[in-house]
């Protein structure tokens, strides 16, 4: 069974969303998409200050199997990418929702997490597939 | 739902990954490929492959018959025992599928085709096989598992019967013997030492925990994948099929070319191609740049033709990407690859990349 934390927001490309205190937000893929993908080789992440649009693939994870792109499930302005990824992709295996992480935004609108589902929404979206 | 080995609820219970294969549920992995990959490149861990074919020629043109079905000479097996990789090919030199041929005795030879591929050899060989008188025997109720690695032998040996044991610790690398119902062979697809032993079905399961239990690690089809790329080993239907020829595939030596008058199937079709001189060759690439390389990419080379991947994947050995690819013949020591709209660099060498846990290539 993934792991879903309840403070987190998600999307239907399997990214997740953590609100930050300074109102950056924190992207990253969830447990159930790296479980998916099998154990990660690479990761490219986008350049600091990259401004990403709702959907748009920003990122690329690869693992053993395939090369899979990464949605921003949010607009924003690229405020920090995870350096930490290019020695160590299997960070994302490991620890999804921590270690690795892939990028910060700023995002573009104050409710920008409106749209994305909740932790429950998530889990019953990925039954549904 | 696909078809099951013996084992398949032993993977269940191992917690397996399973995805279908050529139609079969098979373990891709037990958690971490790349794990099980360093467990077979450093001691020992174990495959289950009874997906594939095992089948048996019986008769006594049973060797007239294989001089003429097979690209490879099987007159190059005058031990009982002895092994024999080669490629089986149609009328123009494509390649039907790639095996391994055992010489057990005058009147018998055992056949390991891919289960990719299972119906179209079944039908070509029996087709094939008639004008010889032989019988051809599939041998559905083995399963086989393949047990590779450094500490490989040590850790089965202990668990065979008595002649078994006795057999398989004095066995040469590519030679195969069989005791009771088991048939222990010293080959594999990892470019390690180790074993393949095709067994009684019902007996699979026993071996198998036993084996767990003595260390050695199951592992899934995932990490034979690169464990094999590594090595520099086809995989039919990604490096060759029956659109290409043994001489575009890195297989030429695989061809047995003397004696002149061996009239095996597809030798015409190979003659005219080896004078005319091949336009590709099948090299190995490292990727210098950061990416994978994946199949069906293309390799660009100045002046030439484009190449195609035809395996690409990462290198958990090397702890980079690396390739088999079929490129222009003029192709010299680098190339680049489309990588998801990018051109990387890529070194062009032979391909072999890891032998017995070594690095057979420098790293930059």
């Amino acid at each position: 069974m993934s792991e879903m934390p309840g403070e987190l927001r998600y999307s239907s490309n399997h990214e997740w969303a953590r609100a930050n205190d300074d109102g950056s937000v924190t992207i990253g893929i969830t447990d159930h998409a790296q479980d998916q993908l099998g154990d990660l080789v690479y990761v490219e992440v986008p350049e600091q200050g990259h401004e990403v649009a709702a959907d748009e693939a920003c990122a690329v994870v690869e693992s053993v199997k395939a090369a899979s792109d990464v949605y921003a499930p949010i607009a924003g302005t690229v405020i920090a990418v995870n350096e930490a990824l290019a020695d160590k992709p299997e960070a994302v295996n490991q620890d999804a929702y921590g270690e690795g992480w892939l990028m910060k935004l700023k995002p573009s609108s104050s409710d920008a997490l409106s749209g994305l589902m909740d932790a429950d929404a998530y889990q019953e979206f990925v039954e549904s597939e | 739902m696909g078809k099951k080995t013996p084992l398949y609820e032993t993977h269940q219970a191992m917690g397996a990954k399973l995805v279908d294969f050529a139609g079969w549920d098979m373990p891709v992995h037990y958690g971490s490929q790349i794990e099980e990959h360093h467990t077979v490149r450093r001691d020992a861990g174990m495959f289950d492959v009874s997906h594939m074919t095992v089948v048996d020629l019986v008769g006594s043109e049973a060797r007239s018959f294989l001089r003429h079905l097979l690209a490879n000479n099987v007159d190059k097996l005058q031990e009982k025992g002895k092994a024999l990789y080669t490629c089986m090919l149609n009328e123009q030199g494509g390649v039907i599928d790639d095996l391994i041929v055992y010489f057990l005795e005058e009147s018998w030879f055992r056949l390991v085709v891919n289960s990719a591929t299972r119906a179209r050899d079944l039908d070509w060989i029996a087709g094939q096989a008639r004008a010889f008188g032989v019988d051809v025997i599939e041998q559905p109720h083995l399963a086989m598992i393949a047990i590779q690695g450094p500490k490989a032998r040590d850790k089965v040996l202990p668990l065979l019967d008595e002649a078994n044991r006795q057999a398989a610790a004095d066995l040469k690398p590519f030679y195969g013997e069989e005791h009771g119902d088991w048939f222990v062979a010293r080959t594999g697809y990892t470019g390690e030492d180790g074993f393949e032993i095709m067994l009684p079905e019902d007996q699979a399961v026993g071996f198998w925990n036993a084996m767990k239990d003595n260390g050695v690690q199951p592992c899934g089809l995932g990490c034979r994948d690169t464990l094999r790329l590594e090595a520099g080993m086809n995989l039919y239907g990604s490096d060759m099929d029956e659109s290409v020829s043994p001489l575009v595939s890195g297989l030429n030596w695989t061809v047995g070319w003397s004696p002149q008058e061996r009239d095996f199937i597809g030798r015409a079709a190979l003659e005219r191609q080896r004078d005319a001189g091949p336009k590709e060759k099948f090299v190995g690439l490292v990727l210098e740049d950061k990416g994978v390389l994946r199949n069906h990419q293309k390799v660009m080379v100045e002046g030439a033709a484009d190449g195609e991947i035809t395996s690409g994947g990462f290198s958990p050995t090397l702890g980079c990407s690396i390739a088999l690819a079929r490129v222009p013949a003029q192709t010299g020591e680098r190339c680049q690859v489309e990588v998801r709209g990018r051109l990387l660099a890529a070194r062009v060498v032979k391909p072999s990349f890891v032998r017995n846990g070594k690095a057979q290539v420098e790293l930059s």
